[in-house]
């Protein structure tokens, strides 16, 4: 089979007298979608992934990029997709890959429950005069507080609080490591958190020394490849987490391939140049909850018990019963990652097809702790696709304590969701470590772009809350009797707990 | 809308119902008709060592039966009867109201701390949850809950609440808007000492409930304000918290205010927050809350339904309206409006 069988997915046009033959978008493209021949630049659409790289740089607006029609014979079965594939593994035999969140074209959840607002009886509050106190910890609380009346008849916290993660907004950055996001992407993001009153996670690549300045705001990741971890990047760390599973990829590892281990890499890493960094799908040190809860407790242990301790899966079928064997773990907070959640790179067949959405995994897991008598004891950190204020406040209503956004930090830097990241040739320096694209990235730029898209969605959420009446983020959690469900079936309203529209 | 009015008075002298009607009925204008009630404490004398379970039934056939038999399982019924009622013009009688008497065996509930009670907390539920046509909507040794779909007068001349003595006493006005008027939605709310009434609209509702059903409560009337008196119980009763804590959890003072607070208050408020989050009370609200030994009341943290405290000799007063307390006292030594969140308490002298 010739491979040009396989049409291009994209048409690249350039609007010949708009061009003054600049060359931005040869430098530009690190695809080589653009090449200078004599008086004209000439294209190679196959090699377009829609980064939209060069039509930000054009100066001149003259290139447009369009999806190409499907040329093959419609058909509601063997759709273009599915043809593709198959060509592609008739090929080269191989699993393919894939970038980004899941791209199948499933009901958003999200956009299928409606958020409430006040009318007469009680009165929204508006933020902009009244208090509105979106500040949240997250960690271990106790059930019950021990007190003790003094003589003279003050009260006595007996009690010790757990050490918590004050943010100053629910919104945090998940982990996204030093190896498949650039450093200046890192960078970006960390003064973004740090700015923001909230946190962001190192992913499982170490935290580079440039980062140090933010490590009060950064929470350390230990996966199974345990690269970059000893007990200094431990104790740096505002909190650790271990992961277990990612909602791209649930029950598989990570690669890191080899051509992206550069020295600074290496470093961070702890693992030889250029040797490829594989996080094995189990850590082999857990093979059951009671490993896991040896882990939690050794991490505390070596941190001295003053730091918390997350645990992050990926939303699976049977993960209520996994997130409440974590509770029991002594872990602070479950991080549940849903079927939405981005990767650098996963295998399609997984990324589009395993997991569960996390609507309703943060739903089945906050019920199952409550039916325990557990929930309040844990905190619940929710990912995977969430796209805007509202999903926000949707995913604390349904029972979440915090969420991470991941792509939509991206997306604020530049990311253009062409879903090629696994290239490492990324043309806004985030998902490549190529010097030449990195620079790119000016962190002392992009991090107010980052911080200004938390600071936006939390005055979006602070606007959702007053206008439901709310003015402590407390009430908004798990508080499902402000969300209805629109066209949902009856079985998927059971799992949320929400009535429908009307009721 | 809504109007709230209770008394305490701390020496326990007794007052009957009556001037407390017309103090509820001066606010008429807050209500619709579709629900009043009253809350009053020390009502039975002669029985005050036992239960005074109050239940609306259906009919006296199935329910009455189940009933019966899950008290007799439990405990000892001493004495039980319809309770007196006189037909009013305008008021629909659409349940019987009974009482019993009722002493729960506390070896049936080993390894608990409180074992009458927690009997009696899950009788409620349970009762609640599964006997159809049954409803318990009062508990509490010596405290009688009198409440039906109606005018304040009419619910208060149906029940005769003249002829009880108490020296607490609760009543409230409903203007239902969330959920139907019922009899059961009607308030007081109470689970065995604890008598709540609300104005105003707890839209963390959705949270509380989900909290405290993680405790084994169960809400089956219908309102948001049901959710208090379980916190309460949770809270106070089970937890241990006194009662300025408990409100404290209730309404508690903005992050900003804590952070300038010094530093054992300082903790002692973020360790309430913390733990008791989902506690915390939102929307606007007017709440008087009561147990054997005294009332308290506040409102919600930003002040968005009345509230005004007053006191005359060893009674004080709170309502939502001044001209309500004055219809039951018109000399009064003091009368304030409470700050934001801040509790009012009256104790009574032990």
């Amino acid at each position: 089979m010739n491979p040009g069988s396989v049409p291009a997915k994209f048409k690249v046009r350039i609007d010949a007298d708009q061009c003054m033959l600049c060359e931005r978008c040869v430098e530009n493209c690190p695809y080589g979608t653009y090449r200078r021949e004599g008086e004209h630049i000439s294209v190679d659409s196959r090699r377009c992934v829609a980064c939209h790289r060069c039509v930000a740089m054009c100066p001149r607006d003259s290139i447009t990029i369009e999806e190409k029609p499907v040329d093959y014979r419609s058909h509601p079965l063997w759709t273009r997709e599915s043809r593709e594939a198959i060509y592609n593994q008739a090929r080269t035999g191989r699993i393919v890959l894939a970038g980004m969140g899941n791209a199948s074209d499933l009901p958003i959840i999200f956009d299928r429950l409606l958020l409430d607002a006040c009318q007469v009886t009680n009165p929204s509050i508006d933020p902009l005069r009244e208090p509105m106190e979106l500040r949240t910890y997250i960690g271990k609380k106790p059930r019950k507080l021990d007190l003790r009346k003094k003589r003279n008849g003050d009260i006595e916290l007996k009690t010790r609080l757990h050490p918590n993660l004050r943010l100053n907004t629910p919104i945090m950055i998940g982990h996204m490591s030093y190896g498949a996001i650039s450093l200046n992407a890192q960078l970006s993001m960390a003064r973004a958190v740090a700015s923001e009153g909230t946190f962001m996670g190192t992913g499982e690549g170490g935290l580079h020394p440039a980062l140090r300045e933010f490590q009060d705001n950064m929470i350390v990741q230990v996966a199974s490849g345990r690269f970059g971890v000893d007990i200094d990047y431990l104790e740096r760390g505002a909190a650790i987490e271990i992961k277990i599973g990612q909602g791209a990829k649930p029950g598989i590892g990570g690669h890191l391939p080899g051509e992206k281990i550069d020295p600074d890499i290496s470093q961070t890493r702890m693992i030889p140049e250029r040797s490829d960094a594989i996080s094995p799908a189990p850590h082999h040190d857990i093979y059951s909850i009671e490993d896991l809860k040896q882990l939690v407790h050794s991490l505390k242990e070596a941190t001295e018990w003053k730091k918390p301790v997350f645990v992050k899966i990926a939303a699976v079928h049977n993960v209520a019963a996994i997130a409440s064997g974590i509770a029991r773990s002594s872990a602070d907070a479950v991080v549940i990652d849903g079927f939405r959640g981005g990767t650098g790179a996963a295998p399609r067949v997984f990324r589009d097809h395993v997991g569960i959405p996390i609507e309703a995994a943060i739903a089945a897991v906050d019920q199952k702790l409550r039916s325990q008598g557990i929930r309040n004891e844990v905190s619940i950190i929710a990912s995977g696709g969430i796209r805007d204020a509202a999903e926000v406040t949707k995913a604390i209503a349904l029972g979440a304590d915090a969420i991470y956004i991941g792509t939509a930090a991206l997306i604020a830097m530049g990311c253009r969701v062409c879903g090629t990241c696994y290239r490492g040739l990324c043309p806004w320096g985030i998902a490549t470590q190529n010097s030449s694209l990195t620079r790119r990235l000016n962190p002392d730029v992009e991090w107010q772009h980052v911080a200004n898209l938390i600071r936006g969605w939390t005055l979006e959420i602070s606007e959702l809350m007053g206008a439901a009446g709310i003015n402590s983020i407390e009430s908004l959690r798990g508080n499902r009797d402000r969300l209805r469900g629109y066209l949902l079936d009856e079985a998927m309203m059971n799992i949320l707990d929400v009535q429908p529209v009307g009721a | 809308m809504c109007g709230i009015i209770s008394v305490v008075d701390r020496s326990r002298s007794g007052m009957d119902g009556s001037s407390i009607k017309n103090a509820l009925s001066l606010m008429d204008e807050r209500g619709s008709g579709e629900g009043a009630g009253y809350a009053a404490y020390g009502v039975y004398p002669d029985f005050a060592d036992y239960y005074a379970i109050h239940l609306f039934f259906n009919n006296l056939v199935e329910p009455k039966g189940a009933v019966d038999e899950i008290l007799r399982a439990w405990g000892k019924i001493e004495h039980e009867e319809e309770i007196p009622t006189v037909e009013q013009p305008d008021l629909r009688r659409t349940r019987i109201p009974w009482r019993y008497f009722f002493k729960p065996d506390p070896t049936l509930m080993p390894g608990s701390d409180t074992p009458e009670e927690d009997i009696i907390m899950m009788l409620v539920m349970k009762i609640n949850t599964s006997i159809q046509g049954a409803l318990v909507f009062s508990s509490g040794k010596n405290i009688g809950v009198f409440k039906a779909s109606g005018w304040p007068e009419a619910v208060a001349d149906f029940y005769q609440i003249d002829q009880y003595e108490g020296y607490i006493w609760l009543a409230h006005n409903r203007y239902p808007t969330n959920t139907p008027g019922w009899w059961g939605g009607a308030h007081p709310f109470n689970l065995l000492d604890w008598s709540v009434i609300h104005n105003g609209e707890i839209t963390s509702y959705g949270t509380n409930r989900r909290y405290i059903e993680s405790f084994g409560y169960r809400c089956t009337m219908f309102t948001d304000t049901e959710v208090v008196a379980y916190l309460c119980d949770l809270l106070s009763r089970r937890h241990g918290l006194p009662r300025e804590l408990m409100v404290r959890a209730f309404a508690p003072p903005f992050w900003d205010e804590i952070d300038r607070m010094k530093k054992p208050e300082m903790e002692l408020n973020h360790a309430i927050r913390q733990t008791y989050g989902s506690a915390l009370m939102n929307g606007p609200f007017a709440i008087v809350v009561a147990t054997a030994d005294g009332i308290v009341g506040f409102t919600d943290r930003i002040k968005l339904r009345p509230l005004i405290a007053a006191e005359a000799g060893d009674r004080l007063y709170i309502a939502s309206e001044e001209a309500a307390i004055r219809r039951m006292e018109s000399s009064l030594d003091h009368v304030w409006m409470p700050q934001a969140g801040e509790p009012v308490i009256g104790r009574v002298q032990s």
